[in-house]
């Protein structure tokens, strides 16, 4: 009986040990995901002062956020409570115009981010995930805190939040939508319906 | 005369009116937990009130202070925008110093009063930033603050004519914050009033014109502009005082052993 519960007792000190020390696997990762924010920066700064037309460097910049940002991820959180609501079909409709949407944001004003570079700063844990913290310059504006949200879960870094002066991103926006939602009975179909106006206006 | 040419008893009417105009939002029905967890966090249960100021403001905004906060960007260069935001930055340092050393944070008090003094004579007053070059970088600092870190709890979220985003708390740190500058007390006269006056105008404008492009993008992208406002004011204060409150930087001069970090 002693000898088991001395056991189970190693066997837990064990284990809070792992958890408290990191691992060297875990400081890959931290690093792994500062080297993966720094290249980023990198290649925004390659395609938005580089040659090409608006429209080039839009597509390029496109695929660079596909490949890098959960977009899927992001649109789920965003619908919060309301996800698990949804129909199938609604679920998927939502998601792509969610896609075309946070595009058209992103790249839509392509000429802002003229000479814009990214300094990286440290990374650490943050709630299951890598926080990279960082400083965006860009000309004419005051240099602005940035944090990274990136999770490692899918086996390859994807952004899934940005934490922008102590805001974040992702947390804007699902209280935007449920604060739309709610204004309209819950109804998934309105927002939508929203979202696909908001795709037609700007696209 | 002066008294009524100060924002304090125009503040304390708008105050006033709100609590009498207030109207409560429904509360969600204790069944249904996700909403009622939503309700609590959003923390506005005077949203409806809340809404018609947010209108009203918005279209203000759009008739006259947004209008000026354009031609203000589009009348004066850069060098000019930059300089008066340093200037109007360094008349509120001394309220700065005060809620730093309010706060019990030496560090920011030490970069607050060396900011006024280096930049009140190096910066000729003020209009060059020189300090944050030297070392003395600026930071956020007001009674709102102030209050948070002595345990006031925020309360709900208010939606002020004029002033915008509030709470119970950041409106009472506002009045401090008017009571506690020196500049409220100094001298008398028109010419005081005036340049009292000026200054409360020309930082409305100067904030508003920083904000031009983020309020816009607001206005054209969210859904419910007046809850994305919410959510932003929200989060952002509490980074503010998430921000003083983790400062503890040591105040070991720099010649002495440093202590570890751990």
């Amino acid at each position: 009986m002693l000898t088991r519960r001395i056991l189970l007792l190693s066997a837990g000190v064990i284990l809070t040990a792992k958890g408290l020390v990191p691992s060297p696997a875990r400081a890959q990762n931290l690093d792994q995901a500062a080297a993966f924010i720094t290249a980023l920066g990198g290649d925004i700064a390659t395609v938005v002062n580089g040659p090409g037309t608006a429209a080039d460097k839009q597509k390029k910049l496109q695929a660079i956020v596909d490949r890098t940002v959960d977009v899927d991820g992001v649109a789920r959180f965003c619908l919060g409570r309301f996800w698990r609501t949804a129909t199938p079909e609604q679920q998927k409709e939502y998601q792509e115009l969610f896609h075309r949407v946070l595009m058209m944001n992103i790249t839509g004003k392509i000429g802002e981010y003229q000479g814009v570079s990214i300094v990286v700063g440290r990374a650490e844990p943050r709630e299951g995930a890598i926080m990279v913290a960082s400083v965006v310059n860009r000309p004419g504006n005051p240099p602005s805190t940035v944090d990274w949200i990136v999770s490692t879960d899918s086996g390859s870094p994807k952004i899934i939040d940005l934490i922008a002066e102590g805001t974040s991103l992702r947390l804007t926006q699902r209280s935007d939508y449920s604060a739309y939602l709610a204004r309209n009975n819950n109804n998934v179909q309105v927002l939508i319906d929203a979202l696909k106006q908001q795709a037609g206006q700007q696209g | 005369m002066r008294r009524l040419s100060r924002p304090l008893p125009l503040l304390a009417a708008a105050v006033v009116l709100a609590t009498m105009l207030a109207a409560c939002a429904n509360k969600p029905p204790a069944d249904d937990s996700d909403a009622v967890a939503e309700y609590n966090q959003t923390n506005d249960p005077l949203e409806p009130t809340n809404r018609v100021f947010y209108a009203i403001n918005d279209g203000l905004d759009t008739v006259i202070l947004r209008p000026l906060a354009v031609a203000y960007k589009y009348v004066l260069p850069e060098t000019v925008r930059s300089h008066t935001h340093n200037v109007l930055t360094n008349v509120s340092m001394p309220l700065s110093l005060f809620n730093d050393m309010l706060q019990a944070r030496p560090r920011r008090a030490g970069d607050s009063l060396m900011r006024l003094v280096v930049n009140s004579t190096a910066g000729v007053g003020g209009i060059f930033d020189v300090a944050t070059g030297w070392g003395w970088p600026d930071h956020d600092s007001d009674a709102g603050m102030t209050l948070a870190i002595w345990g006031l709890p925020g309360g709900a979220y208010l939606f002020l004519p004029v002033l915008g985003p509030s709470s119970p708390r950041d409106a009472t740190g506002f009045a401090a914050d008017v009571v506690m500058d020196p500049f409220t007390w100094v001298g008398q006269g028109v010419v005081v009033s005036t340049l009292g006056w000026t200054r409360y105008s020309l930082a409305a404008i100067d904030t508003r014109a920083g904000l031009l492009g983020d309020l816009d993008k607001i206005k054209a992208q969210a859904l419910d502009p007046y809850a994305t406002i919410r959510s932003l004011y929200q989060q952002h204060r509490q980074s503010q005082i998430d921000d003083a409150r983790s400062d503890d930087r040591a105040t070991v001069p720099v010649w002495f052993a440093q202590p570890r970090r751990p």
